[in-house]
């Protein structure tokens, strides 16, 4: 998933590169330490799924799409609706990516993100159940990575939330204990919007949404989601590498401020589309 | 209050909240591994396989300045309530990507050029908390495989239960507690290493979280040690 590293020599130079700059407040393209790349959020351009997202996050490019069946709710949450969430890299993705069965990057990333979105607590999934220990409303969330560069846990979750956010749900009137499905439709019960934040440690610096090549330079890298409330919900260190007290400390706080500024972002586009 | 946490604050095992489990650490269990160890972790229990330093197979795998660590964390189907497929789970498979991540900047790779070091971890009964004993676990068996380290990994998770900060999660404080973060961290450089959170704290009790699971961290590293010290520098002779 991650670009493959091509040469030890070639890194090292672009690390030591890097970490000058670093010092100085500055990265290889210009940003500040926490700056993100222009992020763009279409949503609904997929007719045939109940939701749907595209997001692009500099050159990395992610689709969401959202759709909603009846299922059986699992036996031990008889009062429960369901909400599965898959990733995928698509060959298109980088001249490194090769199709075939999801590898341990693709499987870790579908998890962080689930776990961001499930731990929050987004979708009210007990107001998603249409008759109680038998028919429930399952939410199945795919998402594919188009072009990778770097950062898709934050491009992957900001377009299954927003996908979330716009999606909608046949609605259905429950006659003699069975199941009509009516012509309207309902949005998703909501309860907060979860936010992730992946911040890079290279040297001392931390910073958030890494490219590609700072990926390949990083020494450690973390996922933290935060809800509406500001509190975390989910977190995730990555890479071989590790991180001081302090730096954690200091990556909360900036995963919550950061959380802020996309959160809104996302809640002003997905809030236009619905009117439009 | 609630059946998780007793009037007099003691949780569901008796324990109060900040205090580990019993937990048990044996060297050298498996006579083939290089390395090995067992642990007993409340009601966990696990062994742990090193081999290696070794040739690579396939030779492409191979890097030409360090070894590559692979590990492998898989639950036997008799260890929990419900029979586990034994073919991997995601869940498995994730936990064998950050159990790499967090046992990798404690060893010293770059002393090994060409070779593989393969870590087992075999879950034989499980209670919450399972990727930090096999880290832990893991990390005496590298040492036991004699692998340069620049530090133990030791692991500890704490967490947030009927509205508390608690150390060391159990498996009925996991499903029903409000939120869970297993914690690795090398005791010397104080640096952490494995980092995961499932529920909601606020910043402030973030902190406290971290805190307590560094804390539980530095009394599983004793624990580490003394079963080193055991094998390797009991005055004992072996029969």
């Amino acid at each position: 998933m991650m670009m493959k590293r091509t040469s030890t020599i070639v890194e090292h130079l672009k690390r030591i590169q890097m970490i000058e700059l670093l010092a100085k407040g500055k990265r290889l393209d210009g940003r500040g330490l926490t700056d993100y790349r222009e992020l763009k959020i279409e949503v609904g351009l997929i007719k045939k799924a109940n939701g749907s997202a595209m997001v692009k996050l500099g050159n990395t490019q992610v689709i969401a799409g959202i759709k909603v069946e009846v299922d059986e709710p699992f036996s031990d949450m008889p009062d429960k609706g369901l909400f599965i969430c898959n990733a995928e890299v698509l060959p298109t993705a980088s001249a490194y990516a090769e199709p075939g069965p999801p590898d341990e990057d693709a499987i870790e990333l579908a998890r962080v993100v689930d776990r961001g979105i499930r731990e929050s607590e987004m979708i009210a999934l007990d107001k998603l159940v249409l008759i109680s220990g038998k028919k429930v409303y399952a939410v199945f969330a795919d998402v594919s990575v188009l072009n990778t560069d770097g950062n898709l846990f934050d491009a992957t979750s900001y377009a299954v939330v927003s996908a979330l956010l716009t999606t909608r749900i046949p609605k259905y009137e429950v006659k003699d204990d069975r199941l009509v499905k009516t012509e309207d439709t309902i949005p998703l019960p909501i309860n907060t919007i979860p936010v992730s934040v992946t911040m890079a440690r290279i040297g001392d610096s931390i910073i958030v949404d890494p490219t590609s090549e700072e990926e390949m330079c990083m020494d450690a890298r973390v996922t933290i989601s935060t809800d509406d409330q500001g509190r975390i919900c989910a977190m995730q260190k990555g890479n071989p590498g590790t991180f001081t007290l302090e730096q954690l400390n200091n990556a909360v706080s900036i995963a919550i401020d950061k959380g802020n500024e996309i959160r809104a972002l996302i809640k002003s586009i997905c809030m236009q589309a619905q009117v439009g | 209050m609630n059946m998780l946490m007793s009037d007099d604050w003691r949780r569901v095992d008796g324990r109060r909240w900040d205090e580990l489990r019993t937990v048990k650490i044996e060297v050298g269990v498996l006579k083939n591994a290089d390395g090995s160890a067992y642990i007993e972790f409340g009601k966990n229990k696990i062994v742990v396989a090193v081999y290696g330093p070794k040739e690579a197979h396939p030779k492409h795998l191979a890097l030409p300045d360090r070894s590559i660590l692979r590990c492998r964390y898989h639950m036997q189907p008799f260890s929990v309530d419900e029979r586990k497929n034994p073919a991997p789970s995601r869940r498995e498979i994730e936990i064998s990507k950050v159990t790499r991540e967090a046992l990798e900047p404690a060893l010293i790779l770059e002393d090994y050029p060409r070779t593989v070091i393969d870590v087992f971890i075999e879950v034989l009964q499980s209670d919450g908390g399972s990727r930090c004993a096999g880290i832990t676990a893991a990390s005496v068996a590298l040492a036991d495989a004699g692998i340069n380290m620049r530090d133990m990994v030791a692991a500890c998770a704490a967490g947030k239960v009927a509205g508390r900060i608690v150390l060391d999660i159990n498996d009925e404080e996991d499903k029903m507690g409000e939120a869970d973060m297993p914690v690795a961290f090398l005791p010397n450089l104080k640096q952490i290493s494995l980092l995961q959170l499932d529920g909601k704290l606020t910043k402030d009790e973030f902190k406290e979280c971290l805190n307590l699971a560094i804390q539980g961290c530095m009394q599983v590293y004793k624990l580490q040690r003394e079963a080193l010290m055991r094998k390797y520098f009991s005055t004992e002779v072996e029969a």
